[in-house]
């Protein structure tokens, strides 16, 4: 019988190097997915990863036991995210007024970004929280439970779901009528 | 581009890359060390010998260092909404909080740095970071391990220095006023709106409650009383049974449960007893034996057993019940609302069709969802029961009002009504006091409705409130986990909660000098009543339902036993040992019938022996394991191994398992308390 990540959850915050080792290697792969789903793109996906594998040990302390692991750890995933956006956004902040040099940069990280596919961009260019909440619902969760993630009801969920679907939809719109 | 989702999770499937091997390696590497480091510090700051729980001057610094933390972002702000709730009662039923569509408020750097983003107008968002796992740390950068010693989970829950702090500071604002309005003596009214303030989602200063937000009453365990100094012991019966669920949901969900959550009483109470059934006209029967206590064999256990009579159904009177809903937005778990429905469904089957029912709802604006209608038509309430949805946030008075004005409509002569409410305990908004809605309820208990509280869900449940409001509305507290839990309050004891056979009960015990020296009633904390109280029969007290069991307990030291604590008094008085030392006390109960203003009397003396059936064993047991869990200094070296001895040797007759459960949760425990 394998030991429950709840179980291993709890006994790594008590100090098991073992339970910890484990846990990580069980749900890495996991955890990658998510991150491509909520970033769209390979580096930032690894980047994201590195983040939470990073933190976990320190966080893990935090978990309590009173839901699902991988509930607690996809929450962990999606916090990393956005603390990593919002860096970004500070950092583009500052970086306007740098001057062509750096519209240069991004015009050519652009053009990298179009090697993904489609929904890959498409997913880049919704609202973030529409975005996150796609990127749970597409790895298979139910809305119930991304809404556990994100904090929010699973009603919220299935809201934010057919508005992503517009918003998709709008684009492939616009793409085909250009 | 199909708009199917599965279209979209196959296409997205197909671009998900597979990790870079490499980096796999790496990273996972990187979070061994970063785990190792951590442990490192937290071995080398134990080194100090600063316990978790150290004293003031420690406790203020660490708040200090932790002053740019939600937490006590937290504090101040529910310091400052708790002056507007003052101020301006009727904020929360500002428009502006109801937004047809979620908008996300940006968080800012403080609030993220905590791990936790929200969004409002959505006030689920809220209670479901409470209840589960937003790391109740502030969450370190990700590049670096924290440095300073994380607390384990376990201790970190009650302690954490913050949310203590958090705590504290609007109980100590309140608890003065309220103890001295109070009739009870104890800490019931303990019902300070600790982190129950609704988050106006405007407002991005204004942090989640990170902590849990659950409200206790704070009681001091009953100290130990000198018999020659304090010979009579007066208290309230309790029939609640809500701790023993709030301390089986916190077992089972893996950590020990606050000890101010712990009530002795309640846990004994909660378990059927086969106590004898009452002879004669009374509405209940007292035995009171004198046992063994199995945790020092120099003391004795007075084990008070009261039965109520169970009356066949077609004797009880027609029952009009209210159920008032909370269909908050904090409802919407699968452990809230919908065990809820499904709870009342099972409860159905067992009215009949002199009974009624009605249904009024509270969230945002209380409504009627069920106009009285007979118990019979099951369709019809079933079908209102479907169509209860929860959202929005919860307007608590208006719905009482409302359900309290529909009993009075609905009662009759010779009929009882309850209204019966449900909550998850976030039963705040529009309520500018809390000491007002008691009164409100002690006013309509007078007018014969009885109020009952069930609890759902855990995490934001106001276990103080809920108990206050029970008391006051001579009801019955309980906090349903699960659905076997449901069948019990709802089905099991449907009768017995619902149909009170005897208002304000009240005991008194005269303990004998001259045979007991010292003496110490378990749990009861929160219902001692003052000594002149017992004949006052204005003083409000405990209701018996049809059926119930109620269980007392006082351990007593004989005089001359080993297990004396104090010393005798070298100055004072020689002890007069008037009368024989063949009565160890005198045992006084007094009720009033449904309906009636005077109290009967009923007594009887307490002596050695009596029956020492497996009844009043596993009662002790229960008794032990709640003193364990609430960490108490008189049970000497018997531990949870012995609590599980006695409770398994006094399984007989347990044919809904329940005793079994309990053992079960004496296991966790003791596994939990390593």
């Amino acid at each position: 019988m394998t030991v429950s990540d709840e179980t291993l959850a709890r006994a790594a915050a008590d100090g098991d190097a073992a339970a910890f080792s484990t846990l990580i290697e069980r749900h890495y792969d996991a955890v990658f997915r998510l991150a491509f789903r909520l970033t769209g793109a390979r580096a930032e996906a690894e980047d994201l990863t590195q983040d939470v594998c990073a933190g976990l040990p320190a966080k893990l302390s935090g978990f309590r036991g009173a839901s699902k692991f991988t509930t607690w750890l996809w929450r962990v995933v999606v916090n990393a995210a956005h603390d990593r956006r919002r860096r970004a956004a500070t950092r583009a902040k500052y970086a306007e007024g740098w001057g062509d040099w750096e519209v240069d940069r991004r015009a050519a990280e652009a053009e990298v970004a179009e090697a993904v596919d489609w929904l890959t961009q498409a997913m880049r260019a919704l609202p973030e929280e529409l975005r996150d909440t796609l990127a749970l619902v597409l790895d298979d969760m139910s809305h119930a439970e991304a809404g556990e993630v994100l904090g929010i009801s699973g009603g919220t969920v299935g809201w934010r779901v057919s508005e992503a679907k517009k918003h998709l939809r709008a684009m492939r719109a616009r793409e085909e009528d250009a | 581009m199909s708009d199917d989702l599965d279209d979209l999770k196959a296409m997205m499937r197909a671009a998900t890359p597979k990790p870079d091997a490499d980096r796999k390696a790496a990273d996972i590497a990187l979070a061994r060390k970063n785990f190792a480091d951590l442990q490192e510090a937290r071995d080398g700051a134990r080194q100090t010998s600063d316990r978790p729980k150290a004293g003031l001057v420690r406790g203020v610094t660490d708040m200090l260092m932790r002053m740019n933390t939600r937490g006590a972002l937290t504090a101040t702000t529910a310091l400052v909404a708790l002056g507007m709730v003052v101020v301006v009662p009727d904020w929360r039923n500002a428009p502006a909080l109801r937004g047809a569509q979620p908008v996300v408020t940006e968080a800012d750097d403080s609030l993220a740095d905590a791990g936790v983003r929200r969004e409002a107008p959505v006030p689920e968002a809220a209670e479901e970071m409470v209840l589960d796992v937003a790391p109740s740390e502030p969450a370190p950068e990700a590049e670096a391990p924290q440095p300073v010693p994380m607390p384990s989970p376990q201790v970190a829950r009650p302690e954490s220095g913050v949310a203590k702090q958090r705590q504290i500071a609007p109980q100590a604002m309140q608890s003065q006023a309220l103890s001295d309005a109070e009739g009870y003596a104890g800490g019931v009214a303990n019902t300070a709106p600790v982190g129950r303030i609704e988050q106006p989602g405007s407002n991005d200063a204004m942090a989640l409650p990170e902590m849990e937000s659950e409200a206790f009453p704070d009681a001091v365990p009953n100290a130990l009383k000198i018999t020659s100094e304090e010979p009579v012991s007066t208290f309230s019966i309790d029939v609640d049974t809500a701790s023993y669920g709030v301390v089986r949901s916190s077992l089972r969900a893996g950590y020990l449960p606050p000890r101010e959550a712990v009530r002795i009483e309640e846990m004994v109470n909660y378990f059927p007893y086969d106590y004898a059934a009452p002879e004669g006209n009374a509405p209940f029967q007292p035995k009171v034996s004198v046992t063994d206590t199995p945790w020092n064999p120099d003391t004795k256990l007075v084990h008070i057993a009261i039965q109520g009579e169970t009356p066949p159904v077609e004797d009880r009177p027609p029952l009009n019940l209210v159920f008032l809903i909370d269909t908050s937005g904090s409802m919407q778990a699968a452990n809230k609302l919908p065990l809820l429905k499904q709870s009342l469904a099972l409860m159905l089957p067992q009215l009949t069709e002199r009974d009624s029912v009605a249904i009024v709802t509270y969230a945002g604006s209380a409504g009627q969802a069920l106009a009285p209608t007979p118990a019979t038509e099951r369709e019809t309430i079933q079908g209102a029961l479907d169509r209860l949805e929860a959202g929005g946030s919860t307007a608590g008075q208006a719905g009482l009002q409302q359900a309290y004005a529909l009993a009075g409509e609905m009662s009759g002569d010779g009929e009882v009504s309850r209204v019966i409410l449900a909550t998850d305990g976030d039963f705040n908004v529009g309520i500018s006091d809390p000491e007002a809605l008691k009164d409100y309820i002690a006013e309509q208990r007078e007018s014969g409705t009885y109020l009952s509280v069930m609890g759902f869900g855990r995490g934001n449940l106001d276990d103080a409130t809920m108990q206050a409001l029970a008391q006051n509305g001579n009801g019955q507290a309980a906090y349903i986990d699960t659905l076997s839990e449901a069948q019990k309050v709802m089905v099991d004891q449907v009768s017995g909660a619902l149909y009170p056979i005897a208002d304000d009960v009240k005991i008194q015990v005269e303990f004998n000098p001259a045979a007991v020296v010292e003496y110490r009633l378990i749990g009861y904390e929160t219902r001692a009543l003052r000594r002149e109280d017992f004949n006052n029969d204005r003083v409000d007290a405990g209701e018996i339902g049809a059926g119930h069991q109620v269980t007392a307990l006082y351990e007593i030291t004989p005089m001359g036993s080993p297990a004396q604590m104090s010393d005798p008094l070298r100055y004072g008085e020689a002890e007069v040992a008037r009368g024989d030392t063949g009565e160890l006390g005198y045992f006084k109960l007094r009720y009033k019938a449904p309906g009636e203003d005077e109290s009967r009397l009923i007594e009887q003396a307490i002596v050695e022996g009596g029956e020492t059936g497996p009844e009043a064993r596993f009662a002790a047991a229960i008794a032990g394991f709640g003193q364990l869990l609430r960490g108490e200094t008189y049970l000497g070296d018997w531990g949870y191994a012995d609590a599980i001895a006695l409770a398994n040797g006094a399984k007989v007759g347990d044919p809904f398992g329940y005793r079994a459960e309990a053992v079960q949760l004496m296991r966790l425990a003791e596994s939990l308390s390593r």
